[in-house]
């Protein structure tokens, strides 16, 4: 496929000639890239450092002016990422008492590149003792023909905050999606909080049928932890049917958190469901 | 031990509740998302494989021997609304009941003692499926069976369909069902190795958003 071919060509050059740190498996595809981004965030006594900021392959990182005692990171795609067989991490942490806000600048879009093979895009978020972190990227489009296994690894110590927001949307404008895997495993104090599977696009079994997601194709969750919410409350329902997209807010068991499910029929009317999730969390 | 305690734990006059719980059918026939034989497999192919998946993992492990204590934290995790914990445990301590009268066990009586408002249901079929001499295989098929077999049960009253249809459509899946119950009982196999993390934790959203909501109707048929 010219295309294809263009592409790989085209991203030739970032191709690191040697690899990441810790990535030692071998790749699908000689073009394809792997790549590990780093964030670390300390408190100084007053405000926030990050002593590392280390963009790599498709993950440039930019610090951003922020008020007040956080730092704020964005992250702008370097090059068309991931495509097929493409290993790529994120590596954030907030250490003590540190405020750490990082978001992406554009929609992550998965394509499937010059392989069929799964690209993998692992997220490890840590925030550290009485830290607060905050992952709020753009939204993941898995295009026609992508394959792409994501997954978070969560770890938060007692008294850290997190505020995660995750949109996946299913294809692009009348396209059928891509194969999309991701994993979520959330641990708070060391117990497990949170974790879920899911896999939608063919060949997933049952994804687009009555039980998973019938006929939406954006859905998302935002997950808020934070130690004051270590009480009993209801779960919120958003929206009655199903058909215009809905979603429920509801406290997890294994620790002060709060889950937002949503699943709507279009990118702008989940962010809608998230943001008013949000809004009921955080007691607004 | 024998097989024929197999079929006593995943017969559905087993007096175990399960008759009570439509799997979120219910919600989903409300929401016309299920109104036929058709759509009725298409949600049944569904929830087998996110929730009947990751129940048969949970299920097998507990069979196999791991602790049933962190399996239930396990569990938690793994069920983000509280009415699906809340359904999980009260089957949980309706099953306990039935399988400390049919096969008694000190594995039973422990996490009875330790659960008193009961465990998520598939740790105590895992160990009612121990406590039977059975292997974790033969838990995880008795609970990948059942995450099918109570929709399809459930939707023949709902919407009147053909019981002999609703055969039919869990024969048809009954090699998926097969298969799902393979991967569990693999994955529960590494978790001596590998640890919780090896079991599955497939999930449905819907499943999740409708199960609240169902919960919060004033009128139903069924519990869940």
């Amino acid at each position: 496929m010219s295309s294809a071919s263009q592409l790989a060509e085209s991203r030739a050059p970032f191709d690191p000639a040697a690899p990441a740190a810790g990535t030692e498996e071998t790749c699908g595809h000689p073009n394809s890239v792997r790549a590990t981004a780093r964030i670390r965030a300390t408190y100084n006594g007053r405000v926030t450092t990050l002593p590392q900021l280390r963009s790599d392959g498709p993950f440039h990182l930019r610090r951003m002016r922020t008020s007040g005692k956080a730092a704020r990171v964005g992250i702008i795609g370097a090059m068309s990422a991931p495509l097929g067989g493409d290993r790529l991490a994120l590596d954030i942490t907030a250490e003590d008492r540190a405020e750490l806000d990082v978001t992406t600048a554009a929609a992550t879009l998965a394509l499937r590149g010059p392989t069929t093979a799964p690209a993998t895009y692992d997220v490890r978020l840590t925030a550290e003792e009485h830290a607060r972190l905050r992952w709020l990227p753009q939204p993941l489009i898995s295009a026609a023909d992508s394959n792409l296994h994501q997954t978070y690894t969560v770890k938060l110590a007692a008294s850290s905050r997190l505020l995660l927001r995750e949109e996946q949307i299913l294809g692009r404008a009348n396209e059928k999606p891509g194969h999309l895997v991701s994993r979520i495993r959330v641990h708070h104090a060391g117990r497990p909080l949170l974790d879920q599977h899911t896999a939608y696009g063919d060949p997933a079994p049952g994804w687009d049928g009555p039980a998973i997601l019938h006929g939406h194709r954006a859905v998302g969750q935002l997950l808020v932890v934070a130690p004051e919410l270590d009480v009993r409350r209801a779960p919120v329902l958003l929206r009655e049917g199903t058909k215009d997209g809905c979603a429920v807010l509801a406290p997890l068991a294994g620790g002060p958190a709060l889950l937002a499910t949503a699943v709507a029929p279009t990118p702008s009317a989940l962010r809608e469901l998230l943001d008013e999730a949000l809004r009921h969390a955080l007691g607004e | 031990m024998s097989r024929a305690a197999l079929l006593l734990l995943a017969d559905g006059r087993f007096p175990a509740g399960g008759h009570a719980h439509s799997g979120g059918v219910e919600a989903a026939v409300a929401h016309k998302a299920v109104h036929d034989i058709e759509t009725l497999e298409a949600f049944c192919r569904g929830r087998l494989h996110t929730t009947g998946l990751t129940t048969a993992g949970l299920a097998a492990a507990t069979a196999a021997g791991c602790d049933p204590l962190m399996l239930d934290d396990a569990a938690d995790a793994r069920t983000p609304v509280p009415a699906l914990r809340a359904v999980a445990r009260r089957l949980g301590r309706q099953m306990m009941r039935a399988a400390r009268a049919t096969f008694p066990s000190a594995e039973l009586d422990r996490l009875a003692a330790e659960r008193p408002q009961g465990a998520h249901q598939p740790i105590v079929q895992g160990l009612a499926v121990r406590s039977a001499g059975l292997t974790p295989q033969e838990a995880a098929s008795a609970a990948a069976y059942e995450t099918v077999g109570g929709p399809a049960t459930a939707a023949v009253r709902l919407l009147s369909l053909d019981p002999l249809d609703a055969s039919r459509l869990l024969a048809r899946l009954s090699t998926e069902t097969d298969a799902v119950a393979a991967a569990a009982a693999d994955a529960a196999a590494r978790v001596a190795t590998e640890g919780l993390d090896a079991l599955p934790s497939a999930s449905s959203p819907l499943l999740d958003i409708t199960a609240e909501q169902h919960a919060a109707w004033t009128v139903r048929l069924f519990a869940s």
